[in-house]
């Protein structure tokens, strides 16, 4: 299994902070994006083609083509505002 | 020394910088950057902000980005401290504080750890204001800061 997390608006507007996913098909993370958006209604939106997101894998910020596998845990953000 | 920390009490950046000097003699200068909360954003008036983090990641991009500083310039010890939760206009958000011998090491790692800090470490800020709360969109100019750096 992924682990994927949501933060911030993405987390709020999904009503979800975190699910699990089943690791298998799943070559990259880009392949985890496109099944959220496949969820459909405020997945397809959140996760749509002109979305800015940005991603970690294993708590390290990445991009769509990184190589997922069993026991990951993927995050999924918008572009961060700290300091 | 380096220290990171993150926490949602206050902190008072005086007493970081004497920490970070204290008992050092090798040490010339002290460079500090304190980030605080505005009471008006976008031309809206704010009354309190909130700041979410990813817990582990927030903790290693800083380390990342601290130990880059270290690795660039001849350094004696930095702070960086960012608060999270709930805060007030004119609370301090974050301190980045750096020791060196002399000045220009200080003032040039000061700058590259907050400008980093800015567009690489997962913090995202919420404000309040009368029309209800928001997230504050990421600035165009913080990237453009980063990349002076040319990492």
């Amino acid at each position: 299994m992924i682990k994927v997390l949501f933060f911030a608006s993405l987390r709020e507007r999904l009503d979800e902070a975190s699910l699990e996913m089943e690791a298998e098909g799943l070559a990259d993370l880009g392949a985890v994006l496109l099944r959220l958006r496949e969820r459909g209604g405020i997945w397809a939106d959140v996760f749509a083609a002109d979305q800015t997101v940005m991603m970690a894998l294993n708590q390290e910020m990445t991009g769509t083509d990184t190589p997922v596998q069993d026991g990951d845990e993927v995050a999924f953000f918008p572009p961060v505002t700290g300091g | 020394m380096n220290e990171i920390r993150i926490q949602s009490e206050p902190f008072d950046p005086n007493i970081e910088t004497d920490i970070l000097r204290a008992g050092n003699p090798a040490i010339g200068g002290v460079v500090s950057f304190i980030g605080l909360m505005r009471d008006i954003n976008e031309g809206e008036t704010v009354s309190t902000m909130t700041l979410e983090h990813y817990p582990g990641m927030t903790e290693k991009s800083l380390q990342t980005i601290v130990d880059e500083a270290n690795q660039r310039w001849d350094l004696l010890g930095s702070r960086v401290v960012h608060r999270v939760g709930e805060m007030k206009p004119t609370d301090p958000i974050v301190l980045v504080a750096v020791a060196s011998k002399h000045r220009g090491e200080a003032f040039q790692a000061c700058e590259f750890i907050i400008d980093f800090l800015k567009t690489r470490a997962p913090f995202w800020k919420k404000e309040s204001t009368p029309e209800g709360s928001r997230w504050v969109d990421a600035r165009h100019s913080d990237d453009e800061a980063e990349a002076r750096w040319k990492l």
